[in-house]
């Protein structure tokens, strides 16, 4: 992939994760300060597709953009480059992917 | 006023050895003329570069109390209020000896970085005329003011973090050329400054403008870079 493209999908995963970790923190903020417990909120979430959806897109984008990013570190820092690098970040990438949509399944299939 | 300034000069090339001067003050004296005077009045064999003396050549410039500067038109006064000056290379490129260094591998960039004009097929015979009112030509204007210092080059940490990083005075260059309406390799172009060590590699944290003795931004340059690259690459250009 190219250099542009990266640039290209962190910036579209930034944009994504804005409004994905406001609306995040929103609803932890409103859940805590409501009292609610881990039942409750569970009891909201599972069977609620509007949430796996959002969750799993938080997901993605967040996969998406913290390995570019975290790649951009490391080549300007260690000065490590390559195959190797590349290859470490995108199992970074389905790692943070797979425990992800782990984690939203979970809620909702709770 | 006292009436001597008391000037440190790196020598040689590894950074080690500092030699001290005294040098007599004179009204609206420049640092320049502060090294023109070690040389001929204390120590013939200290190695420095200069031209046009008018900031205009770009060749001047070196490391003055850590800040990179045009050494020419630098007045001593604004940089060294108390009397002491400490001269040394531009950072960011190899030091050929004392105040010298290698402008070889800044330049080299400015080719990397397809930082030459390529006159679009069809220009005509005919001279291409761009109207200096109209926006094409004062954007291609915005940025074309450059003198090859390496000012900028010096103060970016970025160069320094990573040696293949194209730099602000060759992506300065680039955008100039972006913007001007009688060049016809854009793409060409683009795709040499999207490179790994290219645009997308600038942290924006705006050194370079703050020392462009020209006032530029090679900042708003990169950016401008920047975002040319995105619309390429959402038509699926790049
Ligand atoms: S804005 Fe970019 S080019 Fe300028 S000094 Fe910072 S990193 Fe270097
Ligand atoms: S952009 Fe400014 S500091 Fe950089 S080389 Fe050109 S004139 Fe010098
Ligand atoms: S000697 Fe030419 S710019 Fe200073």
């Amino acid at each position: 992939m190219t250099a542009a493209r990266l640039f290209l999908l962190q910036r579209a995963s930034a944009a994504v994760l804005a409004l994905a970790v406001l609306v995040h923190l929103a609803t932890i903020i409103i859940a805590v300060r409501g009292g609610l417990t881990a039942g409750e909120i569970l009891g909201r979430t599972s069977g609620n597709v509007a949430w796996l959806a959002f969750y799993a897109l938080f997901v993605i984008a967040a996969a998406i953009h913290a390995p570019i990013g975290l790649r951009n570190i490391l080549r300007e820092w260690t000065g490590w480059r390559g195959r190797s690098c590349d290859l470490a970040m995108m199992l970074l990438s389905a790692a943070l992917l797979a425990l992800g949509l782990r984690a939203a399944w979970a809620v909702y299939a709770a | 006023m006292s009436a001597t300034l008391s000037v440190s000069v790196q020598r040689g090339t590894d950074g080690r050895r500092i030699d001290r001067f005294e040098v007599p003050r004179q009204p609206a004296q420049t640092v320049l003329d502060v090294v023109t005077w070690i040389q001929r009045e204390a120590d013939p064999t200290l190695a420095y570069r200069f031209a046009c003396r008018v900031g205009m050549c770009g060749s001047c410039a070196m490391t003055v109390n850590g800040k990179p500067r045009w050494t020419c038109r630098t007045r001593v006064e604004t940089v060294a209020p108390d009397g002491c000056l400490t001269l040394e290379p531009l950072r960011n490129m190899p030091v050929v000896k004392d105040l010298v260094v290698d402008m070889a591998p800044f330049f080299a960039k400015w080719t990397a970085a397809h930082g030459v004009f390529t006159p679009r097929e069809n220009l005509g015979a005919d001279f291409a005329v761009v109207p200096p009112s109209s926006p094409e030509r004062r954007a291609a204007d915005a940025a074309i003011e450059c003198i090859g210092c390496g000012v900028c080059y010096s103060a970016c940490d970025v160069v320094a973090w990573r040696s293949d990083y194209l730099g602000p005075a060759a992506l300065n260059r680039a955008w100039t050329l972006v913007n001007d309406v009688r060049d016809g390799h854009a793409r060409e172009r683009l795709v040499a400054v999207a490179g790994d060590a290219g645009c997308h590699a600038c942290h924006s944290h705006g050194s370079c403008t703050q020392h462009c003795p020209k006032s530029l931004s090679p900042t708003a340059s990169i950016a401008g870079l920047k975002r040319a690259v995105l619309r390429a690459t959402l038509r699926g250009e790049l």
